[in-house]
């Protein structure tokens, strides 16, 4: 028999043997409708545990008197009052800690990445000063720098300078075998190598370290405000814990988070169009 | 073709491109012997491969080829001139195509001219590397990005990055290994093709027989501990190769002889 016929054998009036694969019914909610549920849920929760006296009111608000604060501390801010000069402060502190994080952090990342006198003998240091508890110098930046926004800044590029040095030198060393004797066979300078190929390939790595950097700023201008006064909005956050006043705490808390995620956000997209070659996730901020 | 009209000061075909003679490689860190007293003289126009199990020193020899790394002993002379380092008249091709995501298919291509002669000359050589593109069959494709081209293509883009600078000599590290097999028969027709158009002289390392054979004018057959080449195979199949050639009783004997040739162990 040939192979054509064998091919063919098969009776044409057989039916089909279609089937359907299964798929679980909380696959197909749409995923705004399941983060709506889990807020729902906690609110829920929150609601309940208030309600009923479980927590006292100046531990934890009810969720009521802290969307009712929201919306004070919202309207303060929109109209320009003395929130918004203090939520001023704290973005210039973000900004310059993250500005000078990236310069410095950048520059060490490539000494410490592309030298061997950098490995060997810078890396051992900032790998020991990273291990530091890094808010315990708060008081140091302040004995130095002042009770101005000098000292928060410091701290906040204190913080955020370590993940972008590390993000650097491990993306100085992504580059393949291959990229390497090919760059080396077409008679490539040590600094072509660096600016036309390790560089680039870096990217991705720098910006997870950026990311990871992002975060760490912001928590570095509050502490060094919580620690060095100042008028930004650590101060406020302090003054209302002081005064009790929880349902404060929070929303400033949460227009603080809004803050964080937008710098992300930032970094993100920066990322996006800049590394517009790596198609792979880039909001996680995971490994490149 | 323009391009390959390009090539100034061609030999005459059959005249000596590249020669070793004694080339030999020992590791000094842990004296090992990688390579021992290798001669071979690559003619212009010709193809020819070398075949061996893996640390048989092919990738050794290539090195040294390359001007990757010095030899211990012996002499490496391409076009009249020791090799003493990369120079832009070698041209090389990797396992992977090693194009950067980065830069479109063009700029990939005329990276070589920007590393050796700058931006400016880069952007002169952009109508060759078109010409380039025309000749593997990727017109249309200057401005697209590596991450959109397949494996096949990635390939023949490297292909042209590797003849823009006009070397003298094709250095070809297992150049197909990593694309599916129909691809890799396609692409071997294809390089034998570009070659004979440019009246190329290339050299292939490669783990496959049948394809140092279809391929080849000669085979070198290499074996390990220390590396030397155990065999000189001279293929006389007619040129131009066809992958029906592959089928025949002649084919199939000279690749028998080679694997016969070969010990089983290195094989492992």
């Amino acid at each position: 028999m040939s192979l054509e016929r064998i091919a063919d054998s098969s009776p044409a009036t057989e039916e089909d043997t279609v089937w359907k694969e299964e798929t679980g019914w909380l696959d197909r909610v749409p995923r705004a409708a399941k983060m709506l549920f889990v807020f729902a849920v906690f609110i829920l929760l929150w609601d309940l545990v208030t309600r009923f006296g479980m927590v006292s009111r100046i531990i934890l608000p009810t969720p009521y008197e802290t969307l009712k604060d929201l919306i004070f501390v919202g309207k303060n801010l929109l109209t320009g009052q003395y929130m918004l000069g203090a939520l001023w402060i704290t973005l210039k502190e973000v900004f310059y800690g993250f500005l000078l994080a990236m310069l410095i952090g950048f520059t060490l990342g490539v000494i410490v990445g592309e030298t061997a006198f950098g490995e060997q003998a810078i890396m051992p240091y900032l790998v020991a000063i990273d291990t530091m508890p890094k808010v315990a110098f708060a008081p140091l930046f302040v004995a130095w720098l002042g009770f101005d926004i000098d000292s928060k800044v410091a701290l906040a590029a204190f913080i955020a300078t370590f993940p972008i040095v590390v993000g650097t030198a491990a993306g100085l060393h992504s580059a393949d075998v291959n990229s390497r004797n090919l760059f080396r066979t077409m008679g490539a300078s040590r600094w072509q190598t660096l600016i036309k190929m390790k560089l680039p390939m870096a990217l991705p790595q720098v910006f997870t370290g950026l990311k990871i950097g992002s975060v760490g700023v912001m928590a570095g201008a509050i502490t060094g405000e919580f620690l060095g006064g100042g008028k930004g909005f650590g101060e406020l956050i302090r003054t209302a814990a002081s005064q009790l006043n929880t349902p404060r705490v929070f929303s400033l808390i949460l227009y603080l988070s809004i803050i964080g995620l937008a710098i992300f956000t930032l970094v993100s997209f920066a990322q996006r169009r800049i590394v517009f070659w790596q198609k792979d996730r880039v909001s996680t901020g995971g490994e490149g | 073709m323009p391009a390959a009209a390009a090539l100034t000061e061609t030999p005459p075909l059959g005249a000596p491109v590249y020669q070793l003679r004694n080339v030999g490689k020992t590791y000094a860190r842990n004296a090992i012997k990688a390579l021992d007293s290798v001669n071979l003289t690559l003619t212009q126009g010709s193809f020819s491969s070398v075949i061996g199990s893996s640390g048989c020193g092919k990738s050794t020899l290539l090195k040294i080829m390359s001007g990757l790394i010095p030899p211990s002993t012996g002499r490496v002379v391409l076009q009249g001139k020791p090799v003493t380092g990369p120079r832009r008249d070698i041209g090389m091709m990797f396992q992977q195509a090693t194009l950067f995501p980065w830069r479109t298919t063009l700029e990939n291509i005329v990276l070589p001219i920007e590393i050796r002669d700058g931006k400016a000359a880069a952007k002169a050589a952009r109508d060759k590397a078109r010409a380039l593109l025309e000749l593997v069959g990727l017109k249309g494709f200057e401005n697209t990005y590596p991450g959109e081209l397949s494996g096949g293509m990635a390939q023949r883009a490297s292909i042209c990055r590797m003849l823009i600078t006009e070397p003298a000599v094709l250095l070809l590290d297992e150049p197909f290994s990593a694309l599916d097999e129909l691809t890799r028969d396609f692409m071997n027709m294809e390089l034998q093709r570009i070659c004979t158009s440019r009246n190329a002289t290339a050299f292939l390392v490669t783990h496959s027989i049948p394809e140092a054979v279809i391929l080849s004018d000669v085979v070198y057959v290499m074996k390990p501990r220390p590396g030397h080449i155990a065999e000189v195979v001279e293929i006389d199949l007619p040129r131009p190769r066809t992958l029906d050639m592959m089928t025949t009783p002649k084919f199939g004997a000279i690749v028998e002889h080679i694997r016969s040739r070969l010990d089983k162990e290195a094989f492992i």
